[in-house]
């Protein structure tokens, strides 16, 4: 290994001096913006662990932590929107619609909830899926009006709360309490309610099991019971589907959804947004 | 003479000295945090260990990967505080071992998904996605409907014991009745409630006869983020 250090003649540039089996290598510097870049970054990093938090136990001089940041945040849009919100909670919810700027606050507002909290069953814009309700329609499990709204939205069906809406329907053909027949017998008749195609005869026999076992919450003409949040079964709109599959898994193990309470969860002001925005959708009564 | 690398090169036992030196500072770099970790755990009350249905329900997340696309740690921004509710304590995943934070949302943030929606809901949404959510790109899962196989189930506890979570012996003993009661409507809950305070119990996917891995999935996913209360969480309880 020589030590001489030379001009390489091709490039004009030093050489480290060093020499391998005849091979040199150039000793080209790091260009300067480079390394000035990393000095100047070395630097930067020293500053910021005086400034901000870096080292464990050792808050930095700024004060800054993510936590107060945000506090700091929420508490500037909450602050912003406090004159509106306020407001809608103190007032009777019929109030609030009474007053346009108060109604396009809750809705935009009651939109963002519904978004977020509720979309993921009863889909953006309320249309609904198979097994959870459209709310965009007039038709109603339990009752169309603010306070059915409200009380379902705050208390949730079949939840865990103690006020939560509830009714239970009998498993009919998984605990045995219609023949198989019967069954058959009923389902016929739910599609002549619904005036589906049906078998007339069996139809005929399931109007003698419906009424027994079905009319209580149904109703005998299939119109359903609001208080009790028994769907309507002589129209065209179905939850669980209306082919005679359909109706049929429905009669033997029975349907009943659940909604979430949501009190505790939202606060009182978003509550009353939300019904607000519900009731707009379409079907308000 | 002139300090450089041809110096430290030529000189082994420098050499060896210096590569002490800078081996020292990275490992006290990444080392003497690990040390002040306890004091990062904020003093909240209501974690408890997992029970042995969501144990097991969180076993098939990790092994369907589910944390590749969902992650478990919401941020204290205000969006995340807007969309998931409060940001998440090093609290609530002090029993998890490995934790599921994630690093990436290709799926929303689940740290508080439990009580959101009903059982009927992740059934449908876990089965087929899209029958549910129109536009989401989450595989469906319909195979979770088969029987659950939890024979390991003590096993599991044990483990998790072993790396610091406070399972107890009457834990251990009931953790098979405990694992069954939880997702049977029919089932004596009392002990299991005494024991794991706030479980969620019922048929989670409405087939009470079989104790399938949708029950265990749901039972956990039911859970997350519902231990703290944080109406009764003050500020010098988040203190770190």
């Amino acid at each position: 290994m020589a030590a001489d250090r030379e001009r390489d003649i091709v490039t004009g540039k030093s050489t480290t001096g060093h020499e391998w089996d005849g091979i040199r290598e150039l000793d080209t510097p790091l260009p300067s913006w480079w390394l000035y870049t990393f000095y100047a970054s070395i630097l930067f990093a020293v500053i910021w662990c005086v400034l901000y938090p870096a080292i464990p136990g050792i808050d930095g001089l700024l004060g800054h932590t993510n936590r107060r940041d945000l506090a700091e945040t929420v508490k500037a849009a909450t602050d912003a929107q406090a004159p509106m919100v306020d407001r809608i909670r103190a007032l009777p919810i019929e109030e609030v619609r009474k007053d346009p700027k108060l109604l396009a606050f809750a809705r935009t507002g009651g939109r963002a909830a519904f978004n977020n909290n509720c979309a993921a069953c009863h889909q953006v814009g309320g249309a609904g899926a198979r097994g959870f309700p459209n709310l965009a329609d007039d038709d109603w499990l339990w009752g169309g009006t603010l306070a059915d709204i409200e009380q379902t939205i705050r208390y949730g069906i079949r939840s865990e709360h103690d006020k939560a809406r509830m009714s239970l329907m009998p498993r009919f053909g998984a605990d045995g309490m219609l023949t198989p027949a019967q069954i058959d017998d009923v389902v016929e008749h739910v599609l002549a309610l619904s005036r589906q195609p049906h078998d007339q005869a069996k139809a005929a026999r399931g109007a003698a099991v419906f009424a027994e076992q079905c009319a209580a919450c149904h109703q005998k003409d299939g119109s359903g019971n609001r208080e009790l949040g028994a769907p309507a079964l002589n129209d065209q709109i179905w939850l669980y589907g209306g082919t005679r599959g359909a109706i049929r898994d429905s009669v033997f193990n029975a349907r009943g959804g659940v909604m979430p309470n949501w009190e505790g969860r939202l606060d009182e002001a978003t509550i009353k947004m939300l019904t607000i925005y519900v009731h707009g959708l379409g079907g308000g009564k | 003479m002139r300090f450089n690398h041809g110096m430290i090169e030529r000189n082994s036992v420098l050499l060896l000295v210096l590569s002490f030196l800078t081996v020292t500072i990275g490992g006290i770099a990444e080392i003497v945090p690990l040390f002040a970790v306890e004091t990062t755990i904020e003093r909240v009350k209501g974690v408890r260990p997992y029970t042995p249905l969501e144990l097991a329900g969180r076993n098939i997340y990790v092994r369907e990967g589910c944390y590749l696309c969902h992650s478990q740690q919401i941020r204290p921004f205000r969006d995340e505080y807007e969309r998931y509710g409060h940001y998440s304590l090093a609290a609530e995943s002090m029993y998890d071992h490995p934790f599921q934070w994630g690093s990436k949302r290709t799926g929303p943030d689940l740290a508080r998904v439990g009580g959101r929606y009903s059982h009927e809901w992740h059934m449908a949404h876990l089965i087929a996605p899209r029958s549910v959510v129109p536009e989401s790109i989450m595989p469906g899962y319909p195979f979770l409907v088969r029987r659950l196989d939890a024979a390991d189930i003590v096993g599991h506890l044990k483990a998790n014991r072993a790396v610091g979570v406070p399972y107890t012996d009457e834990m251990l003993a009931n953790a098979r009745a405990d694992l069954e009661a939880q997702a049977n409507p029919d089932a004596d809950t009392v002990g299991l409630l005494k024991r794991y305070p706030k479980a969620v119990v019922g048929n989670f996917d409405g087939d009470a006869a079989t104790l399938t891995e949708m029950d265990a999935l749901i039972a956990y996913l039911q859970m997350l983020g519902t231990l703290v209360r944080f109406s009764d969480v003050r500020p010098e309880h988040l203190k770190q």
